[in-house]
């Protein structure tokens, strides 16, 4: 019996989706084809309430080699390299099961990757939880971050960097994103669109199994409710050695030239992989599910279709070329199956041996879902409730100093950096902690830089700026290793694009991102968008994670962030007044509401301090450069003493009207770096850039004057409080 | 001098040992279904994940043809060195005496130690000094060495952790062993890693230049 309207709907599509697919084939679906409509025209798969948005985007630049639309983005690094990179999310699957979900997580931006014949070089990943406090927010930290460790160590591509918050708008629906980074030569990339007709399709990896059916519809494309655990059977499992086979399978594949295209399977498994290939390429496929190898022998056509079971490829090749392409696979003990064949139809037919079992058209298919119009409209303030005071008004600067190094969104991240492989391949110059971005050796001398970064709270009090601040982020982190940006990709976490004031949080964000991005000339070539981020208490902050990934000219000379020398001058720069507190992290300590906006960031000024900041490192006039993030300035001088093993001694003078101490102390605002050296190269990088000398490096403790106040704490209870987070670990 | 680096599949670090390997001499890999060592004059079993640690870590690859040429190889007195996984596939196929059981607290772990030389009377040492500290890093879930009691006076220690640096809980703090003949040498830390200052540390170029300092053949 055909599947009905009421069928369409309970699988996410509207009835009037339901009417134009009816429409586009001239008869009713049936269960094959209702099954792929429903999964392709998906929120995951279609972008239908983000697509028009994200058009408005910097897609483009003298260094883009590959923007948005392929598997992930690329751009030049020179001696005819490019770096392959993207960010991608799996945190519906995370909240459900949190091993495999930020396994699997890892495992299918990686295939993204190597889809386009590139190595995976690195990792990173960018995380929110609830409060620590809560019993569910720590086991989600503990089981993802094993889930991390375990695909990335055991498929040897290190992870390099990355952050996590906690926030307890976290607290039902956690985030789970993973960037990956890959390297290859330009003449060696390869595409996704399926030609010539009469070629072959293979599928090769591991067997396809009823798990992950309905992942991107199910999971990714809609709200939590109280249901969840009847949801854990749409978790795909993760199995790296597999795909470590599938990886040097594939790229091996590739070097001998045997393939004409290839593709990753990811959400909607062969459906998405098959029909975007074709629809790439302008032309049909024909696939037999009868051939495709599987776990279970009773599986139906459709769940073989939409099957999410992990790594898993795609490739099209010459017929003549087949037998070598499955000895490649028989060499990495990978198994390797012809199921289809491209065809001049423009149309997907899948076939169970002889039997037509679905006939869709490609491009109605692909490219023909609806897209939908947002209805922002500004929310009124207070949408989220004000964080739980844990700092009393009676604290003084001392105290703030130690509770914010404690605070889990700025205590040492080394208790999970431990746990990540973060040297294999070697290329690590700079590990996690070292420095504010990660830095990988390039062939040649030069390196690469990488960041990822978003405070999920500033963005919440004002979408557009709070945005920016998330690339100016990554950009000033790049900056203090020396690195100046090639491109951006990126990860829209929000919540439901139905609600008017999620969609007013949406369109800011993407007004700030682009904004930003086409200031800092690091266009966006790629990234993802997860909508429906909401649990039973309201929707999580906006999230719109930022990776970016800069180079520079001699790896020799990258920047590290701790003081160095004992003497050395320490300056504040950057910075034209004083930083504020709205939205800061003190102010989350203090239990303060979120600001409905903040002050507007003359962002070609940031950039322009960036650039100075930038050459500085590459000459080697400084021997260390932080950005000042949360905490402010206090807690990025203290993180310099705890990464270089030394004290300082800081005169800051006294607090200039209208600024308070806490302001001068604790504010926070983009733009702003602790940098240290000889006095000579502070004053000249004061001639480019407002810079102010605030002290000197050396001795066994932080000491501060500010007019009246006195702050004075020791390494060793700077060490102390900073390591905070060992203890979720034990 | 030719080193021969085995590749299993799932072997993470071979690319790693390579470059060590050629800090000292000439290097290739030997394919895991290859009984044949192609002549090299020592073999190192790089780290990683061979047969995705399924099983039991070092278990399944211990039966792979290339494993029936390192074994011969040893038993012939040739210099062959397991780190990580290789030390883990080296006790599994009896070239190396205890066992590797997991961490004990139960996590990977990846951290920049310091390890003391302890037996420098091995191709793999003997271009350190016994009481030598290098800082090498190490990474791994099942890295705790145990040997039984009985046993462990037997047993010819070449690293320890060095400065309370133990990450496992390896008896006797030990971070790498000798067969009796001292010419196949485990240990649980990387030393390829640690051949370029650019990337942290130059101590374990050492480890190579030992087994290109002993004479081949001999």
């Amino acid at each position: 019996m055909l599947p009905g309207v009421q069928d369409a709907v309970a699988l996410g599509l509207t009835e009037a989706e339901y009417a134009l697919v009816a429409g586009k084939l001239g008869r009713p679906p049936n269960q094959v084809e209702l099954a792929m409509f429903s999964l392709m025209w998906s929120e995951h798969c279609s972008y239908k309430h983000s697509r028009k948005l994200l058009r408005t985007l910097p897609t483009e630049g003298p260094r883009v080699v590959m923007g948005p639309g392929e598997n992930a983005g690329a751009v030049s690094v020179g001696d005819g390299l490019v770096c392959v990179f993207k960010v991608e999310s799996h945190n519906h699957p995370s909240a459900v099961e949190p091993f495999q979900g930020a396994a699997t997580g890892v495992g299918g931006i990686l295939r993204d990757i190597f889809a386009l014949g590139a190595r995976p070089i690195a990792v990173l990943d960018s995380l929110r939880f609830g409060e620590p406090d809560s019993e569910r927010s720590r086991y989600l930290l503990d089981r993802a971050v094993a889930g991390i460790g375990h695909y990335g160590n055991s498929i040897g591509v290190p992870t390099v960097g990355g952050e996590v918050y906690f926030e307890d708008a976290y607290e039902t629906n956690c985030l789970v994103n993973a960037m990956a980074v890959g390297l290859v030569r330009e003449d060696a990339m390869i595409r996704s669109a399926a030609s010539g007709p009469g070629n072959a399709v293979v599928l090769f990896g591991a067997s396809t199994g009823r798990d992950g059916i309905g992942g991107a519809s199910v999971l990714a494309s809609a709200e939590f409710g109280a249901d969840d655990a009847a949801k854990r059977p749409s978790v795909q499992v993760g199995d790296p050695f597999e795909e470590k086979k599938l990886l040097e399978c594939s790229l091996e594949l590739l070097e001998r030239g045997l393939l004409v295209a290839l593709q990753d399977l990811g959400a909607a498994g062969l459906t998405s992989s098959a029909s975007e290939m074709a629809s790439k390429g302008g032309v049909g496929i024909d696939l037999d599910v009868a051939r495709v190898p599987l776990r279970e022998a009773d599986m139906e056509p459709f769940e073989i279709m939409v099957s999410e079971s992990q790594e898993r490829m795609l490739c099209v090749c010459a017929p003549e070329r087949v037998d070598d392409v499955l000895a490649v696979c028989a060499k990495w003990e990978v198994h390797g199956t012809a199921i289809g064949s491209v065809t001049d139809t423009g149309r997907m037919r899948i076939l169970r041996g002889g039997e037509v079992v679905g006939d869709l058209p490609v491009a109605g298919l692909v490219d023909d879902c609806p897209l939908y119009d947002l209805a922002p409209e500004r929310p009124a303030p207070g949408l989220y409730p004000p964080p739980r005071a844990v700092l009393g008004q009676e604290a003084t600067p001392r105290d703030a100093l130690l509770a914010l190094l404690a605070s889990p969104n700025i205590a040492s991240r080394l208790p999970l950096f431990e746990q990540y492989d973060w040297l294999v391949q070697s290329r690590t110059v700079r590990r996690p902690g070292e420095a504010d971005a990660a830095v990988l050796q390039l062939p040649g001398g030069g390196g690469l830089a990488v960041s990822i970064d978003a405070n999920g709270r500033r963005v919440a009090a004002d979408p557009y700026t709070g945005t920016a601040a998330a690339a100016l982020e990554c950009a000033s982190n790049l900056a203090c290793a020396g690195a100046e940006p090639l491109g951006t990709t990126n990860n829209l976490n929000f919540g439901n694009p139905e609600k008017p004031h999620i969609a007013w949080q949406l369109t800011e964000a993407v007004r700030g991102l682009g904004d930003a991005c086409r200031a800092l000339g690091a266009p966006i070539v790629g990234g993802n968008v997860s909508l429906y981020n909401e649990g039973l208490e309201g929707p999580i902050y906006p999230t719109p994670v930022v990776g970016m990934v800069g180079e520079l000219p001699d790896v020799a000379r990258a920047g590290r962030l701790g003081f160095a020398a004992e003497g050395d001058a320490i300056a504040l720069v950057g910075w034209r007044a004083a930083p504020s507190l709205a939205a800061s992290e003190l102010a989350k300590l203090r239990g303060e509401p979120l600001p409905d906006g903040l002050e507007e960031i003359d962002v070609a000024h940031v950039v322009g301090v960036q650039a100075a900041i930038r050459e500085a490192v590459r000459a080697g006039a400084l021997r260390s450069a932080h950005d000042v993030a949360e905490g402010g300035l206090l807690v990025a001088v203290a993180e310099c003493c705890l990464a270089g093993g030394l004290g300082a001694r800081l005169d800051l003078g006294a607090p200039a009207a209208p600024a308070t101490p806490w302001e001068r102390l604790f504010g926070e605002q983009a733009g702003g770096f602790v940098v240290s050296g000889p006095s000579a190269a502070l004053t000249a990088l004061g001639e480019r850039i407002p810079a102010e000398l605030i002290g000197t490096v050396g001795g066994d403790a932080l000491e501060v004057r500010l007019g009246g106040e006195r702050v004075h704490a020791g390494l060793a209870e700077l060490r102390a409080a900073h390591a905070a987070l060992a203890a979720l670990f034990t | 001098m030719r080193f021969g680096v085995v590749q299993f599949p799932g072997t993470c670090d071979d690319r790693d040992a390579l470059l060590a390997c050629r800090q000292a001499g000439e290097a290739e890999l030997l394919w895991h279904g290859d009984a044949d060592l192609r002549g090299v004059d020592a073999v190192v079993i790089p780290g990683g994940f061979s047969y995705g640690d399924y099983l039991r870590v070092g278990a399944i690859a211990r039966f792979s043809p290339v494993m029936e040429a390192v074994t011969a190889f040893a038993r012939a007195g040739g210099p062959v060195l397991g780190i990580c996984n290789g030390f883990q596939v080296l006790c599994e196929a009896g070239l190396l005496p205890g066992a590797l059981l997991p961490n004990l607290e139960r996590r990977f772990i990846c951290r920049q130690l310091a390890i003391e030389v302890v037996d420098a009377g091995t191709p793999w040492t003997c271009a350190l000094a016994e009481g030598q500290v290098l800082s090498i890093p190490a990474k791994h879930t099942t890295g705790r060495w145990y040997a039984p009691p009985e046993l462990l006076g037997d047993v010819r220690v070449v690293f320890r952790y060095a400065r309370d640096a133990n990450p496992n809980g390896s008896t006797d703090a030990v971070a790498g062993v000798a067969s009796a003949a001292g010419n196949v040498v485990g240990l649980m830390p990387h030393p390829e890693h640690a051949i370029d200052a650019l990337r942290g540390s130059v101590d374990g170029l050492g480890v190579f230049a030992s087994a290109a300092a002993v004479p081949a053949g001999a």
